[in-house]
């Protein structure tokens, strides 16, 4: 029998369900994993806490409800008893949520997200709190406040951001589930340079109310894992109307895992698939494009109509998310101020006034990545100014939304690698803020559209992972799935097997004590 | 700096060489059952940080979610004020540090406020009427209360130390902004207390605020500024804050304008600055300086959507506004018949409803106006309180002068009846009933204590024998007197007369 | 020559309530400024018949009736509080006022 942790989420949900496995065991064989291979200093240090104890009491719960058999053991979600890691943005009641920021250091949120409370109510044990970059603001996790998290392919590379923990975590078998969130990217990236899969839900999708705000109208929450098909499952478990969140859809979250189903036959017979002009070619690595050209390769040779698509306002799409998203940074940050919450600095010396000691905690309590954005923020917000920048980005939203209207009318779904190049080296670029921001530039028009997107493994580079991005018009999050789970499924048969498993065996990585 | 004592110029002095133009920025707090963006109570007074959710603390994670009795109150004020009702309106930001501002920005509006361009008819007490233009009316939060404690007299200038509770914190405020008041000459603040009362008249009426002052359900802020007669520009204006009664606010736009005359006067330039109102000295202080502190970096809302109003919608609610009080007055005055002087003496006396209320069920409106504004106030400012918190009711007044007009009981009897009304013994019919409170009406009765009186006092006698009938009045009291108050004086009158055979 | 200054970075770290040292402000002062000319060219983007866009997917008339909800207890209100007395939260003294 395949070793646990190295079943897809589906396939161990089938053998819950099959008694083949219990809950208990499958927490349990996670927690060794994560124990083996996250934390010395070589470890991939995706968890900043571990749930242990709750997860292995939902997981004994999980257990005698489907010992009992019945109605109620019927009545258990599809996903009950599957383990899931949840990055440390979004909010839980019983463990520390920390944004990855010494603000949050240790605080423990009153009430849970909204997504928490479905998962809850679903009965999937949570293994712990993954890292990210602090707020929310990275490429690489290299900005978080607790040390940076490894890529499972090469210990010395990092794992994509802000979401590196969550996507870390599945890619190192540490978790079959996770939760992230994007807001240019983060989930996405992540799951391209390590080799598995994130989705970004259309926005509303899924409910913020919960997720610790970075950029109001471009955050999203969206499932991580190592089949697509596992992610429809998550995502049709999160998603959905929440009257909490003001701009979440109201309409039933779609068919998502039977679009995954279709997709999986690999027949692609009729569906229009665009490749975007502006994203690719100059600025991609050369590997990194070929293995782009091979998967519309194989769409083709499934039945799909591969045509080119021209967004012209993408160019702009860097510099407008650049300055919406530090705007609305500075403003949701604003909170943090040591009043409520969260870290308090007393100045050591001059007179104790509470303008005073703001300024000190915020100077201590944020790293400097959080500070550039929340001053470039302020910058693009201020009287003066605000017309020229945040004014000017808006209208190129209204552009980059009009781009997509146009591709869609041409194709089903749009197809571009999800990020110029694969991991890099852990500090070659956190000197560079501006070469840090082009990791998202194939990532941010999605955002800024409010449109869903996908990003599947699509092959190595030099060894490294390479991530296909798919996006969909608003609404259509189910082509994502189809289209996903095809291709998917046509490389895997190439590759005799998930992509994931080529990736070095981190147990004996570790057993080499490699310094 | 230290608060020195500011220069005045007389304020006549000052009405001959400026003309003042004045704006208003009230905010009335809606007394919806939850607050603005999140399902937390709306209650005042409350045990601190007891009525708040997480939305409420601005905790990370949270969003809010708008309260639609609050955009429809919002609605019925700017119908109220004559508004234009905006078709499709949103929410903004506004950025600014302060400990009593649970995510240091306040949801408000900015570009696109629910209700523009409208006006409000102030009638002065000398029946002038003034035209104040309305700018807008939008929605926003209001924020939490800080108590500064340690320094003098829970001032902030000293305070060691502030404490934060945070249940008034997103309770749902409009805000009403003036156009700029031109042309009051030396009513500005007459007008300037008219207005506010004005406004906090009509939010009362419509239902949608407790409108008391002194709990800051309507706050004011007033914008004073001077031009030199026949100038066509404005002067610089400085903003007074804290101004939470009635009297502050006539008293404190009249202690601006002598201020800024004193300014003017010396050659100096006004300062744009915001100042404080303080009731014990009735006079405002510096507070801070306008600065670039006060760039609030508005931006659209993203976590809220546009609200959009359709005709049907505000319709239904146009349907439902009350009549405008100045309207409903002047019917009313109609209706009852007072003089102008008598119907204003009942208006001050905020006894307009009950009086109303007491002709409902049955009294005629001077009989109404007699209980109110007689024996009533008489016996509320008594027992220090106000008329209406005593407890009559408007079927008592019936009753009581419908025992009067079937010769149960006299005025005097009555008063006593309702006093022991007011201590709970019952109605009044009870009363007289339990109390034997009745007049007499037994002729023989009476005749015996009258003809004891008229043995008494023989000069008396012959005074009415003589013609002099006034002098009945002195054997009324003795009469009274042995009938422990239980006679009919008009009864008393008429068996005198006969008695003596002389013609009434 | 950069579009921002490190008298404009004063202004907006006072503004943000950020303490920062002067090598921190200088620091700051050059980032941002290849930011800001990298992604300047935004402002030439669109037009004035361009309208813009705050909202990516359209919805309006988003409401809640008016319900009382479940509220926080004082004790979990002021569990992650720094300093508290009496109920409330403690701050030192705020010296402008508002």
């Amino acid at each position: 029998m395949t070793e646990i942790i190295k079943l897809s989420a589906t396939e161990l949900a089938e053998k819950l369900r099959a008694g083949e496995v219990t809950s208990v065991q499958a927490v349990q064989a996670h927690l060794d994993r994560i124990a083996a291979v996250d934390g010395g200093e070589r470890g991939v240090n995706a968890f900043l806490h571990l749930n242990a104890e709750e997860a292995l009491a939902v997981a004994a719960e999980v257990d005698t409800i489907r010992a009992a058999g019945g109605a109620e053991a019927e009545a258990l979600h599809p996903l009950a008893g599957v383990p899931i890691a949840i990055k440390d943005l979004i909010v839980t009641v019983g463990q520390p949520t920390t944004a990855g920021s010494r603000m949050l250091e240790g605080w423990m949120s009153p009430y849970d997200a909204t997504v928490i409370t479905k998962i809850r109510a679903a009965k999937l044990p949570m293994l712990g709190k993954t890292n990210l970059d602090e707020f929310a603001m990275g490429s690489s996790t290299e900005h978080s406040a607790y040390g940076p998290t490894r890529n499972p392919w090469d210990l010395d590379r990092i794992p994509g951001g802000s979401g590196g923990g969550s996507a870390a975590a599945v890619a190192a078998f540490e978790a079959p589930l996770a939760l992230g969130t994007d807001t240019g990217g983060s989930i996405r990236q992540p799951g391209a340079v390590t080799g598995t899969v994130g989705v970004k839900p259309t926005y509303g999708g899924v409910s913020r109310y919960g997720a610790i705000a970075m950029a109001s109208s471009l955050d999203q929450i969206g499932p991580v894992s190592r089949t697509v098909l596992d992610s429809a499952y998550l995502h049709e478990l999160i998603g959905g109307h929440d009257p909490r969140d003001s701009t979440s859809l109201n309409e039933p979250v779609p068919a998502l895992v039977e679009a995954a189903r279709q997709g999986l036959t690999g027949d692609l017979t009729g569906v229009r698939v665009g490749v975007i002009a502006e994203l690719q070619g100059e600025g991609y690595e050369a590997g990194v494009q070929a293995r782009f050209d091979e998967s519309l390769e194989v769409l083709r040779a499934a039945g799909a109509e591969i045509v080119e698509v021209h967004c012209p306002n993408f160019k702009y799409a860097l510099g407008a998310y650049y300055l919406i998203m530090p705007s609305e940074v500075s403003s949701n940050l604003a909170k943090f101020d040591g009043v409520r919450y969260g870290k308090r600095v007393i100045p050591a010396d001059g007179p104790v006034t509470i303008e005073r000691v703001m300024g000190a905690t915020r100077a201590a309590g944020f790293g400097d990545e959080v500070k550039r954005r929340i001053i470039l923020g302020t910058y693009a917000l201020s009287a003066g100014y605000y017309d020229a920048y945040y004014g000017s980005a808006q209208k190129v939203r209204t552009l980059v939304q009009r781009d997509f209207d146009a591709a869609f009318e041409k194709a089903d779904v749009l197809i571009s690698p999800t990020a110029p190049t694969v991991a890099f080296a852990l500090g070659s670029k956190t000197d560079d803020p501006l070469a840090m921001y082009l990791n998202d530039v194939a990532t941010i028009p999605a955002n800024l559209a409010g449109v869903p997107g996908i990003s599947v493994p699509g092959g190595l580079s030099e060894g490294l992972p390479v991530g296909i991005q798919f996006l969909a018009p608003a609404h259509e999050d189910a082509r994502l799935y189809r289209v996903g789970a095809a291709l998917e499924s046509l490389l895997e048969k190439g590759w005799g097997g998930p992509l994931i498993s080529q990736a070095p065996d981190l147990a004996s990585a570790e057993k080499e004590g490699v310094a | 700096m230290a608060a020195t004592t500011e220069e005045l110029v007389d304020f006549d002095e000052a009405l001959d060489k400026y003309d003042p133009v004045l704006g208003f920025e009230v905010h009335v707090e809606l007394n919806t059952k939850t607050k603005m963006f999140s399902d937390a109570p709306n209650v005042f007074g409350d045990e601190p940080n007891t009525n708040v959710t997480p939305v409420c603390l601005g905790l990370p994670g949270v969003l809010p979610v708008v309260n639609k009795t609050a955009v429809e109150y919002s609605i019925l004020i700017g119908l109220a004020l004559n508004c234009k009702i905006a078709e499709t309106c949103g929410f903004a930001r506004k950025n600014y540090f302060y400990p009593d501002t649970p995510k240091n920005f306040q949801t408000s509006q900015y570009e696109d406020p629910i209700a523009y361009d409208g006006y409000l008819d102030i009638e002065l007490e000398d029946g002038e009427v003034f035209r104040v233009e309305i700018e807008r009316a939008h929605m926003e939060e209001d924020a939490g209360k800080l108590t500064h404690m340690g320094g003098a007299a829970g001032r902030i200038q000293g305070a060691d130390f502030s404490l934060v509770d945070y249940n008034r914190a997103g309770v749902p405020l409009v805000e009403i902004v003036t156009k700029p008041i031109v042309g009051a000459g030396k009513r500005a603040p007459e007008l300037a207390k008219a207005y506010v009362a004005a406004v906090r008249e009509i939010v009362k009426n419509l239902g949608v605020s407790d409108a008391r002052m002194e709990r800051g359900n309507v706050r004011c802020d007033a914008n004073v500024s001077l031009m030199p007669k026949g100038a066509d520009k404005f002067g610089t204006r400085s903003e007074t804050k804290n101004v939470n009664s009635l009297r502050a606010v006539e008293h404190a736009v009249r202690f601006e304008i002598e201020r800024h005359a004193a300014v003017l006067e010396a050659g100096q330039k006004v300062v744009q600055e915001t100042r404080h109102w303080h009731e014990d000295t009735r006079t405002t202080t510096a507070g801070r300086p306008k600065s670039d502190a006060d760039d609030y970096r508005y931006f659209p809302e993203p976590d809220l959507v546009p609200v959009v109003t359709t005709a049907e919608w505000i319709e239904e609610l146009r349907s439902r506004l009350p009549e405008p009080p100045a309207e409903r007055r002047k019917r009313l005055k109609a209706d009852w018949g007072y003089s102008d002087a008598e119907f204003r003496d009942v208006v001050n006396a905020g006894l307009l409803d009950a009086i109303e209320e007491t002709i409902a069920a049955g009294a005629s409106a001077a009989v109404a106006r007699k209980w109110w504004m007689g024996e009533i106030s008489r016996l509320a400012k008594n027992a220090d309180t106000d008329p209406e918190g005593l407890g009559v009711t408007p079927a008592t007044i019936v009753e009581l002068n419908g025992l009067i007009e079937a010769k149960k009981i006299n005025d005097k009897i009555a008063r006593q009846v309702l006093e022991f009304v007011l201590a709970g013994e019952g109605t009044p019919a009870e009363i007289v009933e339990k109390r034997g409170l009745a007049v007499v009406n037994d002729d023989s009765a009476l005749g015996a204590a009258i003809e004891d009186a008229m043995a008494a006092m023989p000069d008396v006698v012959a005074k009415i024998k003589d013609g002099k009938l006034q002098a009945i009045g002195a054997l009324i009291g003795p009469v009274m007197k042995a009938t422990r108050g239980q006679a009919d004086a008009g009864r008393v009158r008429e068996l005198v007369l006969e008695k003596l055979g002389v013609e009434g | 020559m950069s579009a921002i200054s490190r008298e404009d970075v004063v202004h907006l770290a006072r503004l943000a309530h950020i303490e920062m040292s002067d090598a921190e402000l200088d620091k700051m002062t050059g980032e941002l400024g290849v930011i800001v000319d990298a992604i300047a060219s935004v402002s030439e983007a669109a037009g004035a018949d361009v309208p813009a866009t705050s909202h990516p997917i359209p919805l309006s008339n988003v409401f809640r009736e008016d319900v009382v909800g479940e509220t926080l207890t004082v004790e979990q209100a002021l569990q992650n509080a720094p300093d508290s007395e009496d109920s409330r939260f403690k701050v030192p003294a705020i010296l402008d006022e508002e």
